[in-house]
């Protein structure tokens, strides 16, 4: 999982120096979650994407498609030749996922606080159908500050939805300052351990604890599963960690060298 | 086309509604309902007694019903979401734009209270912008029920069409005048009075007084058209273009803030197809007030007096 976390994140510095895009710390920061989701909880099969019974996972972070487009297709959705075109004119890999955009996508998101709410009714509709798949929403700190996740968080909560999990990617940032100074987020874990939800800490960088956080989906207690995931903006390249001026900057192509050695990619 | 002008029956709007979801519940059980704590106003209720467990009350949190209702049409149901048109078409329009319009998912989206005529609970509640809001999203059908039968045949009628849906709805009890013959199509107007000196294109419970207007100008010797545009988008361009030709000027009547609603729609129809002059009844880029239904109605222009006044001033002004 560690040498599939570090070439992934090889290639998101790639895309965001080729395509002169941003958001490349949001991306690293949760590679680790997406890696340990994909290779070791999500009941999926890459050649059925439709599969009616397949689990959702859904980056409501959309800033950070990179992320999800690498993961996608080193986990063999679809050929990652066609990363290269990221960003680029006619691709249909763009900043923020569009809907149906590649095979595995579930949701077009980049408006951050959506991706809690409706994935809370793609766990209603689970129930419905009497199926099993279970949903599963990655979300950025900064994103707890959109009312709509709270709206959820209430719903999700009176519904007893225990095939819905988030994993929040708390990695102490939002887009121009501290997540904690912007608004009172800590205690995260409480507050939704207060909103009816199972919530657990985990380091957001160990796959063991995020395998075991979110492999205990649905959880015996009935409730919807919150992860509060501790994670380091930037993650993975020295110089980018925990430095928030990566949150729009662009690596030069010395930088990108320098970051695919510290990645061992060289 | 045989009108109860005047019509001596009058009937809620989203009476109808909440009828029309409980038979749509009883023969396609991938029908799920959503309201944001609002059910008794907006007769979902109706439909949440008899089908419990197709039926989400979400709260007082519209961002979230959009979205719940998009997350449940991923899963193949036909999710209908309502509450009142100010919180659903307002609050909540961004939801709608992403989680809904730009994935084109089969939501229908059926709000009441909109227009002046929620009356007491005044301009707050007043949604006067909802049309110009929802026919801004790609892809999404707008509709205004004439009537409480015509709403009953919109919700039936639309439950099979691939994208969004918007259906505006009511507080007030309204006249019930369409004709049993009537047939809902979406897309098509009506006309539902012919004449060949103006022709009154409105919607929703506008319909109604433009009839009553056409009588009053019928005793001047004016012979107006009436039209029902129960679908504003897609909109019927070729009614509106025959209006042009065959009646010369055009009076479009909507209960909503005079931008971006069916006197916008049928303006850019004519000038694309045959231009000719047009007098917008609507409200005038102001908010409501308080008051009752009907005092508001008369407060605004909309009652069939100063209508036909309205009209018989613009024939004036733009002679023939």
């Amino acid at each position: 999982m560690d040498e599939t976390a570090r070439r992934i994140r090889g290639r998101l510095v790639d895309m965001s120096h080729r395509a002169k895009t941003p958001h490349l710390a949001s991306a690293l920061s949760c590679v680790d979650i997406l890696v340990a989701a994909y290779w070791g909880v999500l009941r999926i099969d890459p050649a059925l994407p439709q599969d009616p019974d397949r689990d959702r996972f859904i980056l409501s972070k959309g800033h950070a498609a990179t992320a999800l487009y690498a993961t996608l297709a080193q986990r063999g959705f679809f050929d990652p030749a066609l990363l290269d075109s990221f960003a680029a004119d006619g691709s249909p890999l763009a900043e923020h996922p569009a809907p149906r955009c590649a095979p595995g996508v579930e949701l077009a998101t980049g408006s951050l606080g959506h991706g809690l709410p409706v994935g809370l009714g793609i766990a209603l509709g689970c129930r419905l159908l009497h199926r099993s798949y279970r949903v599963f929403v990655v979300m950025s700190d900064g994103e707890c500050n959109e009312g709509s996740v709270w709206e959820a968080a209430l719903l999700a909560a009176a519904h007893r939805l225990d095939r819905l999990c988030i994993v929040i990617d708390y990695n102490k940032w939002q887009a121009t300052a501290r997540s904690n100074e912007t608004m009172a987020l800590s205690p995260l874990r409480e507050k939704w351990q207060a909103f009816g939800w199972e919530a657990v800490e985990v380091d957001g960088h160990d796959p063991a604890a995020l395998l075991e956080a979110m492999g205990g989906v649905p959880h015996p207690s009935g409730r919807p599963r919150a992860i509060v995931a501790h994670t380091v903006k930037g993650k993975g390249v020295s110089f980018m960690e925990d430095d928030n001026n990566w949150h729009y900057r662009v690596p030069t192509a010395e930088e990108v060298r320098r970051a695919k050695e510290e990645l061992g990619l060289a | 086309m045989q009108l109860s002008v005047p019509s001596d029956r009058q009937a809620f709007t989203r009476d109808a509604y909440g009828d029309a979801l409980a038979e749509l519940g009883a023969r396609r059980p991938e029908v799920v309902v959503l309201d944001a704590d609002l059910s008794g106003s907006t007769k979902t209720s109706v439909f949440g007694k008899k089908f419990p467990e197709r039926f989400f009350n979400v709260g007082v949190s519209e961002a979230d019903l959009m979205c719940t209702a998009s997350g449940l049409a991923r899963s193949g149901k036909i999710p209908y979401a309502s509450t009142f048109a100010v919180f659903g078409a307002g609050k909540a329009w961004e939801m709608i734009r992403q989680a809904i319009a730009y994935p084109g998912l089969r939501v229908r989206i059926v709000l009441s209270h909109a227009g002046v005529t929620v009356g007491e609970d005044g301009a707050s509640h007043q949604m006067l912008e909802d049309l110009a809001l929802m026919r801004a999203l790609p892809g999404m059908t707008v509709i205004v029920p004439a009537d409480a039968a015509e709403t009953r045949q919109a919700v039936l009628g639309t439950v099979d069409v691939p994208g969004p849906v918007y259906i505006r709805l009511s507080r007030n009890k309204t006249p019930v005048f369409l004709p049993d013959s009537y047939e809902f199509r979406l897309g098509r107007a009506t006309v539902l009075r012919d004449g060949s000196d103006v022709s009154l294109i409105a919607c929703g419970q506008l319909v109604y007084p433009a009839l009553l207007a056409a009588d009053l100008l019928q005793r001047d010797g004016i012979r107006a058209r009436v039209l029902n545009m129960s679908t504003l988008k897609p909109l019927d361009r070729e009614a509106v273009q025959a209006c042009a030709q065959e009646t010369g000027r055009i009076v479009t009547l909507e209960e909503h803030n005079i931008y971006g609603g069916l006197a916008e729609a049928v303006a850019r129809a004519l000038v694309e197809t045959h231009p000719a002059p047009l007098h917008a009844i609507a409200v005038q880029d102001r908010f409501g007030l308080s008051g009752t239904a009907d005092e508001l109605l008369d407060y605004f222009g909309f009652t069939p007096q100063k209508i036909a006044d309205e009209t018989r001033k613009f024939l004036k002004a733009t002679p023939a």
